[in-house]
């Protein structure tokens, strides 16, 4: 029966043939009705479904900078400028000798990637405005550049665009040449977009804290998206500039990037069908307005206003009707301890985390004076105190958020790195936080796989062409993941929005997601506030097992009953420095602790 | 040349620093950048060609007119950018909003103005033989206009009680809410005072930059940098990254030339950024977890 349950619907809306169906169908959909275009034999249409595929083509890759990653890239147009005209300019040759067109449209995405990343760069270490700065200030270089490098650009005058030669020759060949590219750039983002990189992605956009803690390494993960986004970027260069057959600076002003941008908001965060639809709605609706062509970036502006304003979900969210179904009213959580030694495995050698005279001061407050502390595996040792004593400055420490500026953290044999949040989690301490930190866009089942990330073996290019080893990733974190929604008791819940789940279930959200990092140390911030009573007992029966299973389990809380029933140590912290420590037994007649803290 | 690097340098740059205090009063009012700072500089400078040139209206006349609509502007952002999104600022809408907005009225101005540059009318008249002319007023006005607003804005602070009032939003607005202060109301003032010191940095720059719709990106980018460089929210950090930036940018100009000039200050923003994220005169991080 335990098996049954634990191997519940797996995929998100995948109930139901229809529901499987409901997201293929539209790409089926889309995907005939470009193949067959060519049917109506009107070459007017046949150019602005060029126009069409070679926008999606960059905001393909945009769409992961800014959708996923939540990056605000306002300046990408400066991608589409670089890869047109380093196609332009080498079949011109006005760089040595002309290079073959498909060759050029090779380089193209190669100089697109390599400025994907530097003018990513910024986004690794500055504030959101800075980087949407970066981008624009960029932007507007480029343009300026190929106004002034007259040998190579023709400056103000242009350069001619290359023509593809056969099969891909000018006409529906080069509309199949465009419509084979978006295709691939679909299949290539909706890839990232569905594996773990993708899941990654979301977290930090949404949930940054959790994700450094699921130990999703920022940077690295950023760099590739960028360098990805900047290819396309540059392919899609390469390919107006044969469109346009003749290219200037003009050609690409910032009003294009607005454009990319508010197809993106339109189709929603966090999709790929939404943004292709708005890409191509935009892309086709000024044709059926010429007297408004004047006022059309007006009405874009217009337009990017409305939707921020009005519908920040875009498309994807009023399509996503399966997560306004209403949910079962009187839910309740039933935890199954019993399988926990499945989802952790059954032999554990534990090991032991020991904190030796941490002292952290932030300018002349001492949040923590001089602490050891040793959590053993296979015991809960709670830590209480007053607010303000330096309980969950304890856990930033420990989880890498505060580098101390004295002592050290060691789990075993190693000594952790201090403030680097993203490398306790291959040392295998997970943690929980004061408010649930969730990305509530993705679904409980998605959220709880993210705790699984660095246990992915698959590279970020095997996940982009769906290799053999990112297909058993994927099928092994979502494994571990209904797992451990079965542990906690919510796995009934897997397909739904995390954002509609009520304040306890979140709570044990989170600690579906640090088990799935089998942890050696769980880190529990006040997992009981907000629970009900009955709650509160199943919180603690599980976290009790935990332990047994081999985990240091440490808890940050005020219910002193859940403290003295299920702890085996307890410290009590008192202005950062240790008041008592013992037993439960002992603390509870401890006379300073009870006139400190727990009262008469 | 050295002459004409300073004098330019500085004016450039004095319109650039009033451009980051209108960063600045806004930022600090509801800890949000507004793509409509560089908007109410381009404005200042359009809205004062038309009112002085088509119009007719004396200059001293114009120049209230000009504020006064920076203000209403300012009021405008407020409402309909800014407040609907700072329920969410960490999503960062605020972005997006401010920016379509300022294109809008981007767009506008050229489709009824014109997207060409135009020359703007000599504001005082002023013999340039006499002692008052010997350096051209297109140069000192705008280092005047900055004078001026720093003189204005530390009497503000320093000695009103709205200004006290704008500090205390600035430095926490939980705190200066319980205390009863109409925070909504003194955010609409600060943005309608940023609109203020927007337009008159584009007013008295224009003799200078032209009345041009396309100077709202560049006052956009170049009246930002001094905010990043000098740390945001600090007025003293944006008045002086300001005049370097003019004077660096004047020199680079001259050296090797306008292109590259641009090429270059783009580097040292990047390079300072990356190495200096909370600028040059540093901020505390704020707490994460």
């Amino acid at each position: 029966m335990t098996d049954t349950a634990a191997r519940m619907p797996a995929r998100p809306g995948g109930t139901s043939l229809l529901g499987r169906l409901e997201g293929k169908l539209s790409w089926i959909a889309l995907g005939l009705a470009g193949l067959l275009l060519p049917l109506l034999d009107d070459s007017y249409i046949g150019l602005i479904a060029q126009r069409a595929c070679i926008y999606w083509i960059l905001s393909a890759g945009l769409n992961l900078v800014v959708g996923y990653a939540g990056q605000i890239a306002i300046g990408w147009v400066s991608m589409l400028t670089l890869g047109a005209y380093t196609t332009a300019a080498l079949t011109a040759g006005n760089v040595g000798a002309p290079w073959h067109p498909y060759l050029a449209l090779v380089a193209s995405a190669v100089i697109g990637a390599v400025f994907g990343v530097i003018v990513g760069l910024p986004a690794l270490r500055l504030r959101t405005f800075y980087f949407a700065m970066t981008t624009l200030g960029f932007a507007t270089i480029v343009t300026q550049v190929a106004l002034a490098w007259k040998s190579v650009t023709g400056g103000g005058v242009g350069t001619p665009g290359p023509v593809f030669p056969w099969p891909f020759d000018p006409g529906w060949g080069f509309y199949y040449f465009c419509f084979l590219l978006a295709a691939v750039a679909t299949w290539m983002t909706a890839n990232i977009a569905s594996s773990r990189y993708g899941r990654a992605l979301i977290a930090i956009r949404d949930a940054e804290v959790a994700a450094e803690a699921s130990g999703v390494a920022k940077p690295r993960l950023l760099m590739m998206v960028f360098l990805l986004a900047g290819a396309l970027g540059g392919v899609a260069g390469g390919l107006f500039s044969s469109l346009q057959s003749y290219i200037t600076p003009d050609a690409f002003t910032f009003e294009m990037s607005v454009l990319f941008f508010i197809g993106i908001l339109i189709g929603g965060r966090g999709s790929i069908l939404g943004p292709a639809l708005g890409t191509i709605i935009l892309t086709v609706l000024p044709e059926f307005a010429a007297p408004l062509v004047q006022w059309s970036t007006f009405l874009y502006a217009a337009l990017l206003l409305l939707i921020v304003l009005v519908i920040p979900g875009g498309i994807a969210d009023l399509l996503d009707y399966r997560n306004r179904r209403p949910l079962e009213q009187h839910r309740e959580i039933a935890p199954r301890p019993e399988l926990l030694p499945r989802l952790l495995g059954e032999r554990r050698r534990g090991e032991l985390l020991s904190l030796k005279g941490i002292e952290l001061s932030f300018g002349g407050v001492r949040a923590i004076a001089g602490l050891d502390l040793e959590i053993r595996p296979g015991e809960v040792h709670g830590l209480i105190g007053p607010n303000g004593s330096g309980k969950t400055t304890t856990l930033n420490v420990i989880s890498g958020y505060y580098a101390p500026q004295k002592g050290e953290v060691t789990l075993g044999s190693s000594v952790l790195p201090p403030g680097a949040p993203h490398l306790r989690a291959p040392h295998r301490i997970a943690r929980t936080f004061q408010t649930p930190r969730v990305i509530g866009a993705a679904s409980v089942l998605e959220n709880v796989m993210v705790g699984g990330t660095i246990d992915g073996q698959g590279s970020f290019a095997e996940s982009l062409l769906t290799l053999p080893r990112h297909r058993r990733d994927e099928a092994h974190l979502r494994e571990a993941a209904m797992l451990a929604l079965a542990t906690v008791g919510l796995e009934s819940l897997a397909a739904v929005r995390a954002d509609r789940l009520q304040h306890s279930e979140l709570r044990f959200v989170e600690i579906a997601r640090a088990l799935m990092l089998r942890p050696a140390c769980l880190m529990l911030d006040e997992p009981a506030a907000g629970l009900s009573a009955e709650e509160i007992r199943r919180l603690g029966a599980l976290i009790k097992a935990v332990s047994r299973a081999g985990t240091a389990v440490l808890l940050v809380e005020h219910h002193a009953d859940l403290i003295f029933d299920i702890c085996d140590r307890v410290t009590v912290l008192n202005l950062g420095k240790i008041l008592a420590a013992g037993t439960p037994a002992e603390i509870r007649s401890h006379r300073e602790v009870v006139s400190a803290y727990l009262g008469a | 040349m050295l002459q004409s690097i300073v004098s330019y340098g500085l004016a450039v740059g004095a319109v650039y620093a009033l451009i980051g205090i209108t960063y600045n009063v806004m930022f600090s009012a509801s800890r949000v950048f507004s793509f409509t700072a560089g908007m109410l500089g381009m404005l200042g400078g359009v809205l004062g060609a038309i009112f002085i040139n088509k119009w007719g209206i004396n200059a001293a006349l114009a120049l209230l007119l000009v504020l006064a609509c920076g203000a209403l502007l300012g009021i405008v952002t407020e409402v309909l950018t800014v407040r609907p999104v700072l329920k969410s600022v960490e999503q960062h809408l605020y972005v997006l909003s401010t920016l379509a907005f300022a294109l809008m009225i981007q767009q506008v101005v050229a489709i009824e103005f014109g997207t060409e540059a135009y020359p703007f009318p000599v504001l005082i008249p002023i013999d340039p033989a006499s002692i008052w002319g010997a350096i051209d007023q297109k140069f000192w006005l705008p280092v005047l206009a900055c004078a001026v607003t720093i003189a204005g804005l530390e009497f503000l602070y320093r000695k009103t009680l709205i200004g006290r009032a704008f500090l205390a939003i600035a430095e926490d607005s939980y705190a200066a809410r319980a205390l009863g202060l109409p925070e909504t109301r003194l955010r609409m003032a600060s943005y309608a005072l940023a609109g203020v010191i927007g337009a008159l940095a584009g007013f008295t720059g224009a003799q200078m930059l032209l009345a041009f719709f396309g100077n709202q990106s560049i006052l956009n980018f170049y009246g930002f940098v001094p905010v990043a460089l000098g740390g945001m929210g600090s007025n003293r950090g944006a008045v002086i990254g300001g005049l370097a930036l003019g004077l660096f940018q004047q020199a680079a100009n001259f050296l090797v030339g306008g292109i590259f000039a641009a090429v270059a200050v783009f580097a040292v923003f990047i390079v300072v950024l990356l190495l200096r994220p909370e600028g040059l005169a540093g901020a505390a991080t704020a707490r994460r977890v």
